[in-house]
């Protein structure tokens, strides 16, 4: 009898089980045959365009959402949900025409009031925006976004359905390219009033791009659909597509080998050669809008010594930790700057980089003696502080070594990435630590900004010249590009005479582009709208 | 039963009070927040998110916060994922975690009763050494390593199966995450319902039942009788353990658990989520080792008085 019990019992946990998949099943999307299978990293943390932050989302919010501006298949910068603009002649007054045939995914016409809203909604400090930040040369933004302003004193406009006025604090030429970017799109506001913070539900969600959301299922997939109201519906080629996030790497190329992947924005590193030998010209690296460096703590003793952390500099061999280390997934860093930026002349090079790698570990030597240390003199202590992956422990064991011939005594400081950004944004003391920056615009101020001595976020090492700072603003007041990117070249200049951070590295990006994917064009910016994709 | 079932809940509501409370101040002991990111926050986006979120209050306020939206059975928001509530990233992953881990449970006591007994019976053979030297090795390569073979010889090699993806829960996209869950605990149930046997043929009791020359239906049920208690002990926590998902499997596999939570939660210093997931396995344990108590008491009448 009892066993007649555990018998049913056991009978029904199965068919729990069984139930358990079925019902899941039937809820899910439909696979569309010409779905694209875009591989992406990491799920959103959220579909809300005025709380996004990650590059995640913004390979998502690229294809549901369009700005004033847009994309263009290289990454080049076009129109978007406005077809033209001017500017003032002080640089200041933005004046956008909206296309008058722009809908939302709903069929309802896209207004600037709808620009307007966006705007404020993301600089209302009850958001709580992560990206506020990009929104920051519009006149107020910044105090509004403190709560020192109400949100309508915000410098965006509509003074009719198809025009919106930004005024700017100052002259801004990468404006254009803050309006692709996600924390720049409108607001459906219909959508919002009726389902508040929920608006960006499946079913809910009203976007103005080409693509609408379909269905989002955490860790396991986003699916987007034509917007059938979109103004070149009849272009967009791929029907549907499905972004899977790809936590594991190596397990999403073996994903994308077996065919269930089109293509993917990351790669392992230690894996690229063996990628390269098996995928052939899949695999698609190049130039990114980033830099790997080392922040140096310049208050601290001896790295206050500009000629302590050029000989630290000059020691490191970044061909290779570029080779050896990275896999070629990056380039040697002889800037800040990577090359290739709108506004900017050719960035300069610190000096060093004809040198061999004997000469340069002379020269290193020469200059730490100056400064009282080196072989047969006081040995140099360090520590490196780093957030811990296999790559950043590689690179700092590796610097360590090419440090050991300067008399350079190393210890680490390894935490995980919360730990090691909150050390640094409090101020704890360090002497070099692991920085990484991702620029949101393909300008040299994008870069430059990062060790002006008022920077609270990314200036840890306090940094702090007023020559670089004057720099810094008479090229934000300056409206001639050609003058202005003279001006951040002399900025850069300076900043790699002091080095208060040691550049290494500057990222290249990593893709793996299936065969059935046409249209892929490798850019700077590495942004690659769907609509501009097709299949084969 | 009910009784007892009623005194273990009862029992169950202070240890999980006190699981709440000490993570609740564990996880805040870890250095930095949910908002500090590669990407420093300007200050003023920092303290509107934090005002957002609650965490500008001290720290007592938000505990008591917390445990009244605990006792109102709101886990709360997720810091990391915004757009959904702990509650609603568990209602959409617990079935997926609970399909597998039920299909790799189900599997593991069939397979592992299996093997366990065709040991026990041929104590000593060479089928006995290959149950034992199956079970060393799937109890020591991890899942880590047996899940990529597995992708790498049946979805890349074969190509019978798919690498990866949940696909709605389709049969093919459950069976090697089922197989790699599984494998160890094929191993540990084997294990014990080998050696609860060979108890059992060691007792006196056996020997008069044989010698009275029972049917071997009969004969079987005794065996098995004994040997389910050490398996059913072992089932409560490990069911536990499977049905609340696995960070490995549902990584390497890209499937939408709720297995990656706990770990993520930690690293995103997601709080809500941590405590969430901590909550959840808390009640999975409570309620699976009343249940495997009260499987025990069912298969032997002398727990049932110490119960």
């Amino acid at each position: 009898m009892r066993r007649r019990d555990l018998l049913a019992g056991l009978g029904a946990a199965g068919l729990g089980a069984a139930s358990l998949v079925r019902p899941a099943r039937a809820a899910g999307p439909q696979v569309h045959p010409q779905a694209y299978r875009r591989g992406n990293g990491a799920d959103p943390e959220t579909l809300d365009p005025h709380k996004t932050s990650t590059l995640a989302e913004a390979t998502i919010l690229l294809d549901l959402y369009e700005g004033l501006s847009a994309y263009g298949p290289d990454g080049s910068l076009g129109p978007g949900a406005a077809e033209g603009w001017t500017t003032s002649a002080d640089g200041l007054t933005w004046t956008f025409r909206l296309r008058p045939d722009g809908r939302w995914s709903n069929g309802d016409a896209v207004v600037a009031d709808d620009f307007v809203h966006g705007f404020r909604r993301m600089l209302d400090p009850a958001t709580g925006a992560k990206y506020a930040s990009v929104l920051a040369p519009v006149r107020n933004a910044q105090a509004v976004n403190r709560g020192a302003m109400p949100v309508d004193a915000v410098g965006v406009a509509a003074p009719d359905p198809l025009t919106v006025v930004i005024q700017l604090e100052q002259p801004t030429p990468y404006f254009v390219e803050l309006m692709t970017h996600q924390a720049s799109t409108p607001v459906h506001r219909p959508s919002l009033a009726r389902f508040g913070e929920a608006f960006t539900r499946p079913g809910n969600l009203v976007s103005n791009g080409a693509y609408l959301l379909r269905d989002f299922s955490p860790n396991d997939r986003i699916t987007a659909i034509r917007n059938p109201h979109y103004r070149e519906a009849g272009r967009v080629a791929i029907p549907q597509v499905e972004y899977i996030p790809t936590p594991d790497l190596a397990a999403a190329v073996r994903r994308f080998a077996a065919g269930e992947i089109d293509s993917l924005d990351d790669l392992p590193a230690d894996q690229v050669r063996s990628l390269k030998s098996r995928f052939g010209d899949a695999v698609v690296l190049n130039p990114a809008l980033g830099v790997l460096a080392l922040m140096v703590n310049v208050r601290k003793r001896p790295l206050d010594d500009a000629r302590v952390r050029r000989a630290l500099s000059l020691a490191l061999d970044r061909e290779f930790l570029a080779e050896a280390v990275w896999g070629e997934t990056m380039l040697p860093a002889y800037s800040l700057t990577p090359a290739g930026l709108d506004n900017a002349l050719p960035p300069p090079t610190m000096p060093g980089r004809d040198l061999s790698p004997l000469e340069r570990e002379d020269a290193a030597v020469a200059l730490l003696r100056e400064a009282g240390y080196g072989p047969g003199a006081k040995p140099l202590a360090v520590e490196l502080r780093t957030n811990i992956t296999d790559n950043n422990r590689n690179t700092m064991v590796a610097i360590a070594d090419l440090w050991r011939p300067l008399n350079v005594t190393t210890s680490f400081a390894a935490t995980d990435a919360k730990t090691h950004f909150a050390y640094l944004r409090d101020g704890g003391p360090f002497d070099l630590a692991r920085m990484s920056w991702i620029a949101d615009y393909a300008d040299p101020q994008n870069f430059l900004f990062l060790v002006e001595s008022d920077n609270d976020g990314f200036n840890s090492g306090r940094y702090a010249s007023p020559a670089y700072d004057a720099l810094m603003r008479e090229a934000a007041r300056e409206t001639d590009l050609e003058a202005r990117a003279r001006i951040l070249y002399r900025a850069e200049e300076l900043f790699l005479a002091d080095l208060p951070w040691i550049p290494l590295l500057h990222y290249r990006h990593k893709h793996l582009i299936g065969p059935r994917l046409r249209g892929f064009v490798p850019n700077l910016r590495g942004v690659s709208p769907t609509r501009w994709l097709s299949l084969a | 039963m009910i009784p007892f079932v009623l005194r273990r809940l009862a029992q169950g509501i202070p240890t999980l009070f006190l699981v709440v409370t000490l993570s609740f101040f564990l996880v805040r002991l870890a250095p930095g927040g949910p908002f500090d990111l590669e990407r420093p926050l300007p200050a003023a986006a920092m303290e509107n998110l934090r005002r957002v979120y609650g965490l500008d209050q001290p720290l007592l306020v938000q505990y008591g916060r917390y445990l009244a939206a605990l006792a109102r059975g709101d886990l709360g928001p997720s810091f990391s994922v915004r757009d959904l509530s702990v509650a609603e990233l568990f209602g959409r992953g617990l079935p997926v975690s609970m399909t597998l881990g039920a299909l790799a449970l189900a599997v593991a006591l069939v397979l592992g009763t299996l093997l366990g007994g065709l040991a026990a019976l041929r104590r000593g053979s060479g089928l006995d050494h290959a149950v034992t030297t199956f079970g060393t090795f799937a109890l020591t390569v991890p899942g880590f390593v047996v899940a990529p073979l597995l992708q790498i010889a049946f979805g890349l090699s074969l190509r019978w199966l798919p690498v990866g993806g949940w696909d709605d829960g389709a049969p093919k996209n459950l069976v090697l995450p089922v197989v790699t869950l599984a494998l160890p605990q094929v191993a540990v149930v084997a294990r014990l319902a080998r050696a609860g046997l060979v108890e059992v043929f060691d007792r006196p009791h056996w020997r008069t039942l044989r010698a009275l020359g029972l049917p071997p239906r009969i004969l079987a049920l005794h065996a098995l009788r004994g040997a389910a208690l050490p398996v059913v002990s072992y089932l409560g926590p490990a069911a536990a353990g499977l049905l609340t998902g696995s960070v490995v499997v549902e990584t390497v596999f890209g499937l939408p658990g709720i297995g990656r939570y706990f770990v993520d939660g930690a690293i995103n210093r997601d709080y809500t989520l941590v405590l969430g997931t901590v909550v959840l396995i808390a009640v999975f344990v409570l309620v699976l080792n009343i249940l495997s108590d009260l499987a025990c008491a069912l298969i032997d009448p002398r727990l049932r008085d110490v119960g």
